[in-house]
């Protein structure tokens, strides 16, 4: 099956995972194969390469954001500065959401980064182009969580 | 048990463990805390209680006991719990796993719920993981929601119809119509989500693909409006109007223009458009400049506008983003065959890449720079390929050094700068060159008879500054012995003049043979020169003497079967010491015998006119690879041949008579080379005794191949038994037995016996055959042997 992206990661510089997206369905020991290979491959670049790896028949694009590592597969006849892009995009997202992110942002409301994915990808495809609509969906479904909270009377988590 | 804790505070707990061992026990703690929860009844903490799993399971442990849970929770009426239940099934739910079909009822009642938010999460764990069952089920509704909802559902049913188009190919057609009508829409996210679909239908079924060509007008206004509209604040990205849709119907419209002029057409103009008035400043009017790019060239556009593409691609290769760069060169790389000319207006800067800081970059630069050079630019390149060579990363030392020696035989300018390059290479990278290098080096330094004397002084220097490259020194070995003469002789026009003595030239050729660094093979190179050296110096056979008996009793097997030979010839066959060791002729290339790897200098023995004229006595280590342990048929220095022409003596060199006379008979026996002609197979008695007859027949398969008959029959009184038939064949013939018809031969000729022989001659030597009868008759074994020389069908020559 192919789709757009294949995956996304996000690890930290020591390869710790910090979120994973998988776009095709693969097993456990797969998914543990390609996170190593991943960690290993991007941690061990140059600081001033280019973001583009080749990996078996993918073009996996990194970029760094301050502690954390972003990486994003993609089918090989897609387009890697779009893909760049995608990536801005996402932590934008995530910076607007949580007021200027930080790894441990993340690590801490590890649900949320996947909330805020899952209003901006779906299936592997961009599902919204533009930031506030995502970001309204967002607040939206937040408000409605509280909201349907306060009506049950139970706590938040 | 201790109570749960919030979810922030068990990543905190996790957190600050100090070692793997303290983590794993915080986190066995927790999932027992939290197994036992999910066996309770509702208690308001669930949603939190697999958030937690959903944690410990990101950093790798075991999280399966949650799948229920997650099947549950997905159940609830609670929102709160069905987005973590939804969450943890794209996480810990795929197809293969069989509670996944437990949530299909779940997602289809949610489908069809209320409130947005509930229905988006269903519609995005179904795009996610859905299986193809639960596709085929859930079809119906996704259609249903493309054509009559909200955007903010339409544009995710879009790409759950994608997910199940994907999963069941044949659902497809349902979804032509809605994907139709969805690029009507004006939000952009239904409108990028129809993009996609209709691609998946196009790519999916060609059929489809042209019913969608109808749509390429509307597209195109589409992406008029994009590009030519004003700034929109929803949608700007530094200035480009919402380069994701663009992104994405530039890629349509290229799958709906390829292959086809008049969708082409129609879309040449917003190409030409897009292309001009998009804004490289920044990444992503650069990515879809890049879509653009990839579109023209795909695509049957005209050829200023593929022009207009490779511009941009020339442009891209200035830029200083590296990822500009290298992605101008995979693309460049792509069209380098078709569109050489246009890429070769961009070689310079291609070139200059090659001393870019990126090695991807590099590796790309590489690429395409080997795939430009021609004849017009091969100087040029070539002196940058080797400047590149002298301080590439390792791992392209490899793929430039055959990459340079490719572009050097396809357009080298004349033998001398050929020998040049290949001997730049070995100096600078002889580690990496693959091993048929040597040979070919060998082949092209023979062929090129004005420069022997230039070749052998330049390899001379380049010996005495460095002898840790092998296949260098192999090579300089080989024509210090070859050429040695011209060596010491000391003038030479093209290099200036050096003083060698044969002392030199021995001293170089002993270092080689004494030094740590020399790999066996090239041991016996240097020993091989240093013993050919003897016919061409005067005053110090003596010191090559005492070098070649040493090295008698040397640990190498190699090196001391070559010594004890070589100390036989100085000894014993001193007379034919001249003849043995004189000058090789020229090597033709790619002669069918030739093989590569281990190089051993002996890669004459492969040659076919060599072997005919010299016979090096190494070729006795030639194995008796012959099917049957009969005489050696041309070898054995005790056989007495008929007096044959010289030629039977090749495979023994030691009993070679009178082969110094490099030409006679032998030049004559090799003027026989044209292929016989293929007329029906005559028979040819071989043999008649004692009532036996064999006749043979032969037919010729191919050049070297040949299959011989033989007919026995026998005519005498008396039935003959265990009749059987041994042949032998020179030894560079291979030969092939088939199994006879039978062993018995009854009397009076009433039956026959035949037998099929399969010959291969690879090196075109003169064919001869020996053949063995044996058979029993009246109880008494009897054996006889009989010379076949002649094959009817074939020329003197025995072709």
């Amino acid at each position: 099956m192919l789709t757009c992206m294949r995956f996304l990661l996000l690890f930290s510089r020591q390869g710790k995972l910090r979120l994973q997206k998988w776009f095709t369905p693969m097993s456990e020991r797969e998914k543990k194969k390609i996170i190593r290979d991943m960690t290993t491959m991007v941690l061990a670049r140059q600081p001033r390469s280019c973001n583009f790896l080749h990996w078996k028949d993918l073009k996996v694009i990194y970029k760094r954001y301050a502690s954390l590592y972003f990486c994003l597969a993609i089918e090989n006849q897609e387009n890697e500065l779009i893909a760049l892009e995608v990536i801005h995009r996402y932590v934008e997202l995530l910076d607007k959401y949580f007021g200027n992110v930080c790894e441990l942002d993340i690590i801490f409301n590890f649900e949320k980064a996947y909330f805020i994915l899952d209003e901006f990808l779906i299936g592997g495809e961009i599902q919204e182009t533009s930031k506030q609509m995502v970001n309204r969906s967002i607040e939206a479904s937040d408000m409605l969580q509280e909201t349907m909270e306060e009506y049950m009377s139970k706590p938040a988590f | 048990m201790s109570p749960s804790v919030p979810l922030q505070e068990m990543i905190r707990a996790i957190r600050s463990a100090r070692t793997q061992c303290e983590e794993r026990g915080v986190i066995q703690r927790e999932c027992a805390a939290i197994r036992a929860q999910f066996r309770q009844a509702d208690n308001g903490g669930r949603s939190h209680n697999l958030a937690k799993l959903l944690y410990v399971h990101m950093l790798g442990y075991p999280a399966h006991f949650g799948q229920m849970e997650c099947v549950r929770m997905i159940a609830s009426p609670r929102y709160s719990e069905k987005r973590v239940g939804y969450l943890g099934a794209m996480m810990l739910l795929d197809e293969k796993q069989d509670a996944s079909l437990l949530i299909t009822n779940s997602i289809k009642n949610d489908l069809s719920h209320s409130n947005q938010y509930v229905q988006s999460l269903a519609l995005c764990t179904l795009a996610c993981m859905g299986s193809a069952e639960m596709c085929r089920d859930l079809a119906p509704e996704i259609d249903r929601l493309l054509r009559a909802s909200n955007s903010y559902i339409k544009k995710k049913a879009a790409l759950c119809a994608v997910h199940i188009v994907r999963k069941v190919h044949e659902l497809g057609e349902l979804f032509v119509p809605a994907a139709r009508s969805l690029l009507s829409e004006k939000n952009h996210g239904v409108l990028h989500g129809a993009v996609v679909l209709i691609i998946e239908l196009c790519e999916q079924n060609p059929e489809t693909l042209e019913r969608f060509r109808k749509t390429v007008p509307d597209l195109v206004q589409i992406m008029k409006g994009l590009v030519l509209s004003g700034y929109s604040p929803e949608h700007d990205v530094a200035g480009i109007s919402d380069p994701f849709l663009q992104v994405r119907i530039l890629r349509l419209l290229r799958i709906l223009g390829r292959n086809n002029e008049g969708a082409s057409d129609s879309m040449n103009d917003l190409l030409a458009q897009v292309a001009t008035n998009t804004d490289s400043t920044k990444t992503v009017g650069n990515a879809v400049l890049y879509e653009t790019v990839l579109t023209v060239l795909d695509i049957k556009s005209e050829s200023g506008l593929r022009v207009l593409a490779v511009n941009i691609l020339g442009r891209f290769l200035l830029n200083n983003d590296r990822n500009i760069r290298y992605i101008a060169m995979t693309s460049l790389q792509k069209i380098v065959g078709t569109d050489h000319n246009a890429v070769q207006r961009h070689r310079g800067t291609i070139v200059d890449c090659l001393k870019d800081q990126d090695a991807s970059v590099k590796r790309r630069a590489l690429e395409l720079s080997l795939a430009l050079v021609s004849a017009s630019n091969i100087r040029s390149m070539m002196k940058e390929l080797l400047l590149f060579l002298s301080s590439c990363p390792p791992e392209l030392r490899a793929h430039a050094a055959s990459g340079i020696f490719n572009a050097a035989e396809r357009y080298a300018p004349s033998q001398r700068w050929h020998i040049d390059t290949m001997l730049h290479v070995l100096i600078t990278a002889g580690g990496d060159v693959r091993d048929e290098t040597v040979p070919n080096l060998i082949q092209l330094i023979t062929n090129a008879s004005e420069l022997h004397c230039y070749t052998v002084h330049k390899l001379y220097r380049a010996l005495l500054l460095d002898i840790s490259q092998q296949s260098l020194v192999q090579v300089a070995c080989w024509c210090i012995g070859e050429y040695g003469d011209l060596l010491l002789k000391g003038d030479c026009q093209e290099t200036e003049p050096v003083q060698v003595t044969e002392d030199d030239a021995l001293d170089a050729l002993e270092t080689v043979l004494q030094s740590h660094m020399s790999s066996p093979a090239t041991r016996g190179f240097a020993l091989t020169a240093t013993m050919k050296l003897s016919t061409r110096i005067t005053d110090n056979v003596d010191r090559i003497r005492s070098i070649v008996s040493i090295y008698g009793s040397c640990i190498d097997v190699e090196l001391q079967q070559r010594a004890v030979e070589y100390n036989a010839l100085f000894r014993k066959y001193d007379h034919m010491r001249a003849a043995v060791l004189e000058r090789m002729p020229v090597i033709e290339k790619n002669s069918p015998g030739h093989t590569n790897g281990e190089s051993t200098g002996e890669a004459v023995k492969d040659v076919p006119t060599a072997k005919m004229k010299q016979g090096e006595p190494l070729l006795l280590q030639q194995p008796a690879n012959q099917v049957c342990d009969l005489l050696d048929l041309l070898g054995g220095s005790e056989e007495t041949l008929q007096p044959g022409p010289a030629v039977d003596c090749l495979v023994s060199g030691l009993s070679v008579h009178a082969a110094g006379t490099a030409g006679g008979d032998l030049l004559d026996l090799l003027g026989g080379f044209e292929p016989a002609e293929l007329s029906p197979a005559p028979q040819v008695l071989a043999y008649d005794k004692g009532g036996v007859t064999l006749t043979l027949s032969c037919e010729k398969q191919s050049d070297t191949g040949l299959t011989v008959t033989l007919t026995a029959s026998n005519s005498s009184d008396s039935d003959l038994s265990s009749f059987t038939l041994q042949a032998a064949v020179p030894k560079s013939v291979q030969l092939h037995m088939k199994a006879p018809s039978g062993d018995s031969l009854p009397a009076r000729g009433t039956a026959k016996v035949t037998q099929m022989v399969v010959l291969n001659n690879p090196n075109k030597v003169n064919l001869k055959m020996r053949v063995r009868v044996s058979y029993t008759r009246q109880g008494s074994p009897f054996q006889d042997t009989v010379q076949i020389d002649s094959f009817p069908g074939l020329d003197a020559a025995g072709q």
